[in-house]
């Protein structure tokens, strides 16, 4: 107590206190002006867009006259080449998940997929395009299609999937193979019996934030060289003649919805505009949806499973 | 221990605990303790693990009101001026500025050694060069440290030997010149040379400085303290001299631990 | 598991001959599905080594056509004229002033709220702004773009009436707000990783939590803040769509935030919307442009990386 009176001490102490109090309304503040951003987006693109926000926005073709376009090819163009994506970078991220946990010895191979794969988290999306164009597009000669947009979006996405993928896998208790091992399972029939269906949840919810993701990517996709103005839907999937399925859709040219926002956003006209806004606020619904999913699929997975 | 020991009730006494009952959320893990502080004394607070030892002395500094969900009953009463330090109306900042606690695992702030020491100094809003340097070479002598460290002292903290780190954390603790000064098992990560130099300086300090010590170790309660406090399932089993304690304990589930066969 | 104890049920059964077969077939089956999951792992080498490839084959003959003293100290851009000048230095300073004032955004912001989440807020607030964040981090740039353009820019136009339409500074303000999620969340990660014992030794000296966070957990996750503004500094250069949107392509080299510029992204997508043969000069540039800008974001990275792995190996 010799060096400063206790009433001394109540002084500085309440002076810190209030300290503490300017600090916390700062911190709120800064959260607010974030999440408040968020809303005035959201909220401005409903009022801009609102007028366009009616079924035949979904069927329609864009247009030269802004009160007629839609998004049709768009949505269309969106869900092939997210389905190509998908097809794809599931089973080369789950994969590669799987080999890094389970098989990979601790060589300076493992170090080298694992650097990059971090590495490759952090390239911008626009590189990516590069390298479509000049390899999907020109030497492998894909073109502006479908297919190139989805491998493209695939490969973007990839670090997202293995390490959802990895780090679901690293819950599982070590205690769950050793049992699996001791009965005499082998490493494949470990990783086909226990390891994958446990960590699917986790996998799903990876799988889904990078889906979402790749559904609002636009830079990529643009540098492809995909076309804007697309007032045509790819050839079915299904046929009417045997065998019933085509890939022609594949290799057709298509548009996609941030394209399309691109595209009308950059218009001088308003009433362009407004559609971008529709289409937008379309666009943030979906990955909002999607992103929450993933949340709350998450928060469940663990909620219910205590090892 | 010098031995005619002086009657109890002519030493004079630092604080002491009455009915206090604590509770984590619904777990009770301190009952109704009663029991004396007695000034510049080491009293040693034993118990096998999850006796409720740490739990009390956290009390003393309101370490609980960190964490929701804690709540203390009855009171700690801190002398001379009889403040209850479990007061809703009692700041636990202020009790904390009082009471300096050493923690079981050396925890150096990352910075120089100096900045260690001054924190507590610097927290309480002293900021004078000569003040700071004159109370951090006091507390560096005080917890035998200054020769090591004098030529070192803008340093990083990190530095230090485990054993050194203790000891100025043990500085920095007594640099707000504490009335108390609480000790969580504080050689529990050191080796045995380390743990010889701070009972050493244990010993030293309550020339200076009252203290309160848990420990699971209890050839360390016998060879420090002057009082030994027994624990059990959060209730106060047996208080007395620790000589007392170690050689006639009147519990027979003292005896049991205190040699061996339990805990 | 039901398949694996009819398996061995048969092993024990059948003579040792066929027994040890079985095993062999096994081992190759095992074998096969072992290399398929290491090539599936060895796709994102591929796909680094393919990026390098491109960028650095197409670049190789963009500089045997533009000197490399010419690309970085050029002060102009206009590869698509006749009169060509590769500057990449006009398309730096649209990347560096956008970065700039997102970054002025984003550090203090960011900063503030993971202190905040970290050290102050209760567990039932984090729980509830983080996956908010997290949403806010997940909405795409094109919609940052639209935002910029044509709600900020109109909106910072009251305040200045001489703005353009278009600017790097509204461009600027809203990717600084898109990077606060990614500052705050990894500055907050190295925070939480801060041992409860340093907070505790801190507030067992009678420190506040503002004396706390400030003078003992900012300090202790200080490699791990760091790592958090570089990681933000290495989207805002990367950053596309909502410069492209709302900065304008037109390359501009100026240090003033309230001018038009195009940035190093911006440009690739403006040549990519032209039609441009391939195998041209100007097709190259966009190659040059990517190299430049892959070279920037990589040592961000690493640099990140290594901050990161610091503060890890620290607690």
């Amino acid at each position: 107590m010799a060096l400063q009176s206790p009433a001394e001490i109540r002084a500085l102490i309440a002076n810190h206190k209030r300290w503490d109090i300017v600090f916390g309304v700062i911190g709120i503040v800064c959260l607010a002006i974030c999440l408040m951003t968020f809303v005035t987006l959201f909220v401005d693109m409903l009022i801009d867009g609102y007028a366009r926000l009616r079924p035949e926005f979904f069927t329609e073709f864009p247009s030269r006259r802004a009160g007629q376009a839609g998004i049709l090819s768009a949505w269309i163009g969106t869900t092939m080449v997210m389905i190509v994506t998908a097809a794809v970078a599931v089973p080369l991220g789950v994969a590669a998940g799987i080999y890094l946990e389970e098989y990979a010895p601790g060589n300076w191979m493992t170090d080298v997929i694992e650097i990059n794969i971090s590495n490759l988290a952090g390239v911008p999306s626009i590189v990516y395009g590069l390298l479509a164009l000049g390899l999907f597009v020109y030497q492998f000669g894909l073109g502006q299609s479908v297919a190139t947009a989805g491998l493209t979006l695939a490969l973007l996405i990839l670090p997202v999937v293995i390490v959802a993928t990895r780090e679901s896998i690293r819950a599982i208790p070590g205690a769950i193979r050793e049992a699996a091992y001791a009965l005499g399972a082998t490493k494949w029939q470990v990783v086909q019996g226990h390891i994958l269906p446990y960590s699917t949840g986790g996998i799903l919810t990876g799988v889904i934030i990078g889906m979402a993701r790749a559904i609002g990517e636009t830079a990529p996709i643009i540098t492809v060289g995909a076309l804007t103005f697309i007032a045509f839907l790819p050839p079915s999937p299904v046929t009417t003649e045997p065998p019933f399925l085509s890939f022609e859709w594949l290799m057709s040219p298509f548009t996609v919805m941030p394209i399309q926002i691109f595209n009308w956003t950059s218009r001088p006209d308003p009433a362009f505009q407004a559609n971008a806004a529709a289409a937008g606020f379309i666009l943030v619904f979906m990955t909002l949806a999607m992103n929450g999913l993933a949340i709350w699929l998450r928060y469940r997975i663990r909620r219910n499973i205590k090892w | 221990m010098a031995d005619p020991k002086p009657a109890l009730e002519s030493l004079p006494l630092k604080a002491h605990a009455a009915g206090l009952n604590f509770h984590y959320g619904d777990f009770q893990a301190l009952k109704n303790i009663d029991m004396p502080i007695y000034d510049k004394r080491v009293t040693a607070l034993i118990g096998p693990s999850g006796c409720g030892k740490s739990t009390f002395l956290r009390c003393f500094n309101r370490m609980h009101d960190l964490y929701p969900g804690n709540r203390y009953e009855g009171e700690i009463r801190l002398h001379p001026d009889n403040v209850n330090l479990l007061d809703r109306a009692v700041d636990p900042i202020e009790v904390r500025m009082r009471l300096s606690m050493v923690f079981q695992k050396p925890n150096p702030f990352p910075k120089s050694i100096f900045e260690n020491v001054a924190y507590g100094l610097r927290v309480r809003g002293i900021n004078q060069r000569a003040v700071l340097e004159e109370k951090v070479e006091e507390a560096l002598r005080s917890a035998a440290l200054w020769n090591e460290a004098k030529d070192r002292l803008h340093e990083q903290a990190f530095n230090l030997s485990g054993g050194q780190q203790q000891r100025m954390c043990i500085a920095r603790a007594l640099a707000t010149e504490p009335e108390i000064l609480l000790f969580d098992e504080p050689t529990s990560a050191l080796d045995p040379i380390a743990t010889a130099s701070i009972e050493e300086l244990i010993a030293e300090l309550k020339e200076k400085v009252t203290i309160l010590i848990v420990t699971h170790n209890m050839q360390q309660a016998a060879r420090v303290s002057d009082f030994t406090a027994y624990m059990y399932i959060g209730e106060l089993i047996e208080y007395g001299w620790t000589d007392d304690i170690f050689i006639k304990p009147k519990h027979e589930q003292t005896e049991a631990y205190i040699t061996g066969r339990f805990g | 598991m039901s398949g694996t104890a009819v398996s061995t049920l048969d092993q024990a059964m059948s003579p040792a001959e066929s027994r040890l077969s079985h095993r062999a077939s096994r081992h190759i089956k095992e074998k096969i599905i072992e290399s398929v999951l290491f090539l599936a792992a060895l796709v994102s080498v591929f796909t680094t080594l393919g990026i390098v490839y491109i960028l650095v084959s197409e670049s190789v003959v963009f500089f045997s056509h533009v000197p490399l003293w010419d690309f970085l100290t050029d002060k102009q851009w206009t590869p698509l004229f006749d009169d060509a000048h590769f500057g990449i230095m006009v398309l730096l300073s649209g990347t560096l002033v956008s970065s700039g004032v997102a970054l002025l955004v984003a550090i203090p912001l960011g900063t503030v709220i993971a202190v905040f989440l970290s050290e102050f807020a209760g567990p039932r607030l984090r729980e509830i702004v983080k996956p908010m964040l997290e949403l806010l981090s997940g909405v795409p740039t094109i919609v940052y773009g639209y935002f910029a353009l044509l709600f900020v820019t109109p909106l910072l136009q009251r305040f200045m009436p001489e703005l353009p339409g278009f600017n790097l500074l509204s461009a600027g303000l809203v990717m600084g707000i898109m990077i606060i999620p990614t500052v705050s969340s990894i500055a907050e990660d190295a925070m939480r990783a801060v041992p409860m014992n340093l907070r505790e030794g801190s507030y067992a000296m009678g420190a506040t939590r503002l004396q706390t966070a400030l003078k003992v957990v900012v300090p202790a996750a200080f490699s791990g803040i760091m790592a958090a503004y570089i990681l933000g500094i290495s989207r805002a250069v990367g950053e596309t769509m909502i410069l492209a949107v709302a900065a304008g392509m037109q390359p501009n080299l100026t240090w003033n935030p309230l001018e038009p510029a195009a940035t190093i992204t911006a440009f690739i997508v403006q040549v990519a919307l032209g039609d441009l043969p391939h195998g041209s000069v100007g097709y190259q540039t966009i190659f040059a442009a990517g190299l430049t800008l892959m070279l920037m974001t990589l040592v961000f990275n690493i640099l990140g990386y290594w901050l990161r792995k610091k503060y890890r190996e620290q607690y």
